[in-house]
């Protein structure tokens, strides 16, 4: 083989550039997303209106969790019916360690004594790691299925953690956790509801750089392959199993630190947070934004969360309706928002 | 001679009441197109399965450049040096040609657990992959998604996925399966160069091909090796004239 | 030990309820390959008829027909105006989409009937206990639902072997070319078998339902169970149904009764209820996880 004959490696023609995002319409797309979600609570922030603010953290954590469950059924092919566990779990991290730095007592007394905190910094961590845990657990052992079996395992997991909330009596049961106190950062203030909407838009912002640097790397070349074809792969030497269990407990880590936030902002967590109905929203909100595409699970939480405020005002049946938005959109318009405003997605 | 490369020794493999591979034994050369050919349901499929991984043999070995590979998976054979293609094209059809080698490529360096550097501009992924189309003469085609190309084009890029891995032994299965006159030549032709690179477990129906490419053939029929030789001892033995005769 | 027994009995029923529901949505995977969250609907649909129906006419029995034939009806129109569209569908879209359902069917349910519960009582004629052999004291009603699910299991069990429809079912499991050119109606075949696993839901959903108030989400957490079942049973295999009913419905049961008990013996009362109810809620996904790490394709998988 001659070195010299090897073609130029510079961009080929017809492909776009990658800094040259900026200047398709799927950039400007992107860019108008995270435009909108960020210039709208700062307007209503100074113009009084908290709940607007509010709103939009919400908006932001939805989509953040969704972002989590996009890596693993959009660009893992893994189609987790159980996100719930890890949104929920998140959530549940907040409001313990919360609850016993609120009381003075420690969350775990033996063999290591393991106090409460309200710092935000060690219940984020706390709610990565175990969340991670979590999903290592439940993988490794849904993983070994495919297809239905593998959506009803998840389901069934997700379940199994509800009820264990549901009935252990110490944290609420089905009542649920209080947050009194917002937990706290070191010289930042959570109170303040734009504060903390901006740690939120953060983390969003964290979760979708990370997303997309994941997917561009080796590993996800490795994953995209194991969704496309996982004969190929093995063909190739490489086993789909480990890249796929990592892949699924990244996404259970990003959608576990969603929850963190998630409970902080309302203050609150209960099992409805764990709840099967929440794993079905969160596959929602993937699909009504696109599935596989990396904004797509902020187009789909912003277009959720609208419906559910509009629609919810008008009527208390208005998940009739978004029942009826949702089989059209499957049935329809497959690509959803961001195929509509972005156009179809091309693989380099 | 020097030693095989691959060698199957006394492969079984049974399901229920048929007997699907019966003691088979091959081996495979450096320098070497060894072909396999048989009727329909002679049991091609299920000792390629047993070759590459996909189905455990009852009884037998399997033995890749010395080592013993008869209980490992698809993805630790693929990882020791064995490549192969498909006899229905299985490659990623969204995907462009270089993205479908740089898997094989990135595979062989072991190193798919990391996160960071995007793969666009990996020199160390590229510079192979563009080596192993170009072996091929795909270096036309690098950039363009695989649904778009041609049957016989998604054929080579098979045999450059299989190439990017740096094996020691290749099975193709049944390559020439759907191309036309035209681009069976063609492959034939790419063939031919490279099996003193690497050795080549050829299975294949298109017996213009097998006769001009093959050093060596075996017949097999009901599972089992009737015949072996080159290709005039094949054309003259009067046991696969009748199996293929009669079928 | 007639707890044991009166327990033992109790899981048996809930097994039997169970087998309902899981031996339709394995029929629909099986023949179909189709994923159906919306059958829990279904079982919503059978129960609200029947208390309806038994409300104005004043007879369990009519009502119990008319729920049988309304979820029954609707599974044959909501095959014909959605599921079947889904068929060549990978698994994603079959999930959002009978999400959707639910949703539709749970808010329009809500909508039409409110939010409270209806009620809905066995009939007089199988109200009042029965005295079995070993002095235990049962309810007749629990018992008929045990006859109820044998019955339908014997059913199927005909059904499947011995008719023309089991034939075409049969042969639609294993290989669905085969069948359209058997010249077999598949579009109907589908539709016929899709409304009587509806049916089968309505039937648990109506008999449940005298049991437990009749109300909005009721399918769900059955549904989830029966997504266990046949989970554990092997998806597709209508005996993996009945055996993977029989064994969830009595671990279940006994779980939820025993464990307290059991902690109860080196915890406090009300601790030991707490942990024990906590674990007992997680049983049967433990033992779910555990028969998936020796068998990933259940007890009795049905097709490789």
């Amino acid at each position: 083989m001659n070195k010299s004959d090897t073609p130029t490696l510079a961009p080929q023609p017809g492909l776009p550039a990658p800094a040259a995002s900026w200047h398709d319409r799927k950039g400007l797309v992107q860019i108008g997303l995270l435009a909108v979600l960020l210039l709208v609570p700062l307007a209503a922030y100074f113009l009084g209106h908290v709940y607007y603010v509010n709103l939009a953290s919400r908006i932001t954590l939805v989509a953040m969790a969704a972002v989590g469950l996009n890596l693993a059924i959009g660009y893992g092919g893994m189609v987790s019916f159980g996100h719930a566990a890890y949104f929920g779990l998140g959530g549940y991290v907040a409001g313990i360690s919360a609850y016993h730095a609120f009381d003075f007592t420690p969350v775990i007394g033996w063999p290591v004594a393991i106090p409460g905190s309200d710092s935000m910094l060690a219940i984020w961590l706390a709610a990565i790691l175990l969340c991670g845990l979590l999903a290592l657990v439940i993988g490794a052992i849904s993983l070994r299925t495919t297809g239905v079996y593998f959506i009803m395992i998840t389901l069934a997991f997700a379940q199994m953690i509800y009820y264990f909330a549901n009935s252990w009596p110490t944290y609420g049961g089905e009542d649920g956790l209080p947050i009194y106190l917002r937990n706290s950062l070191p010289v930042i203030d959570t109170n303040d509801a734009l504060t903390f909407f901006l740690i939120c838009f953060g983390g969003l912002v964290l979760s979708l750089a990370l997303t997309s640097r994941i997917m561009k790397s080796r590993f996800g070349a490795a994953l995209t392959m194991a969704r496309l074809n996982d004969t190929r792969l093995a063909t190739a030497g490489i086993a789909p199993y480990p890249i796929r269990l990592v892949a699924f407990v990244i996404s259970a880590m990003i959608t576990g630190l969603a929850g963190a936030l998630y409970a902080d902002l309302n203050g609150f967590v209960s099992p409805t947070m764990l709840s099967w109905h929440m794993s079905g929203e969160l596959m929602v909100i993937v699909i009504l934004g696109g599935v596989g595409r990396l904004y797509g699970p902020l187009a789909g939480a912003i277009l959720f969360v609208m419906m559910e405020t509009l629609l919810g005002g008008l009527t208390e049946y208005w998940q009739l309706f978004l029942g009826l938005v949702l089989l059209f959109v499957v049935l329809f318009a497959k690509h959803g928002v961001m195929g509509w405003l972005a156009g179809r997605e091309r693989h380099e | 001679m020097s030693d095989a490369v691959l060698k199957l020794a006394n492969l079984n493999k049974r399901f229920g009441a048929l007997q699907a591979t019966r003691d088979v034994s091959l081996d495979l050369y450096p320098g070497e197109i060894h072909a396999l050919i048989g009727p329909n349901g002679a049991g091609k499929s299920t000792l390629i399965g047993q070759i590459a991984g996909n189905l455990k043999p009852d009884a037998g070995s399997i033995v890749l450049a010395g080592r013993d590979i008869t209980s490992l998976s698809v993805a630790q054979r693929a990882r020791l040096g064995l490549g192969r293609s498909f006899q229905v094209s299985s490659l990623a059809e969204p995907l462009t040609v270089k993205r479908n080698v740089m898997i094989a490529v990135q595979a062989l360096q072991g190193h798919s657990f990391r996160f960071w550097k995007p793969v666009h501009r990996d020199e160390r992924l590229l510079v192979p992959a563009m080596e192993a189309l170009e072996r091929m003469a795909l270096t036309q085609r690098a950039d363009t998604p695989v649904a778009e190309l041609s049957h016989g084009e998604r054929r080579q890029v098979e045999v450059a996925c299989a190439l990017a891995l740096k094996p020691r032994a290749l099975l193709l299965d049944e390559p020439m399966a759907g191309l036309g006159p035209e681009g069976s030549a063609h492959l034939t032709e790419l063939l031919e160069a490279l099996k003193h690179e690497v050795p080549i477990l050829l299975i294949e129906h298109d017996m213009d091909a097998v006769f001009r490419l093959a050093d060596r053939i075996s017949v097999l029929v009901a599972g089992g090796v009737i015949a072996h030789g080159d290709s005039a001892a094949i054309r003259a033995n009067p046991q696969v004239r009748e199996a293929y005769l009669g079928d | 030990m007639t707890l044991l027994i009166e327990q033992l009995i109790n899981g048996l029923q809930l097994g039997t309820m169970l087998f309902l529901m899981a031996s339709g949505l394995t029929l629909v995977f099986g023949v179909m390959g189709l994923i159906n969250l919306a059958h829990g609907s279904f079982y919503m649909v059978g129960a609200y008829a029947t208390a309806l129906v038994t409300a104005t006419t004043g007879s369990f029995f009519i009502g119990l027909v008319a729920g049988l034939a309304a979820a029954a009806a609707v599974g044959a129109l909501v095959e014909l105006i959605v599921i079947r569209r889904l068929y060549h569908r990978p698994h994603l879209d079959q999930v959002l989409a009978t999400f959707a359902l639910i949703l539709i069917f749970s808010e329009g349910t809500r909508w039409l009937f409110g939010s409270s519960p209806l009620w809905l009582n066995p009939p007089a004629l199988l109200s009042g206990s029965v005295t079995l052999p070993g002095g235990l004291r049962y309810p007749i009603y629990r018992l008929m639902l045990i006859a109820v699910g044998v019955a339908v299991a014997v059913g199927m069990y005909f059904l499947i072997t011995r008719t023309r429809l089991g034939m075409r079912i049969r042969a639609g499991e294993s290989d669905r070319e085969m069948i359209g050119a058997l010249g077999v109606d598949i579009a109907r075949l589908y539709t016929l078998v899709f409304a009587m696993g509806a049916a089968l839901a309505g039937l648990a959903g109506a008999l449940v339902g005298a049991l437990q108030s009749v109300q909005v989400g009721m399918g769900e957490p059955v549904l989830i169970l029966a997504f266990v079942v046949i989970v554990i049973g092997g998806i597709g295999s209508i005996k993996g149904a009945l055996y993977g009913a029989i064994l969830v419905g009595v671990v279940d049961t006994l779980g939820r009764v025993f464990l307290p008990l059991f902690f109860r013996q080196f915890m406090s009362p009300s601790e030991a209820a707490g942990v024990g109810s906590a674990i007992a809620a997680m049983l049967i996904y433990i033992l779910m996880a555990v028969i998936l790490a020796f068998k990933p394709k259940g007890l009795f998988a049905a097709n490789e």
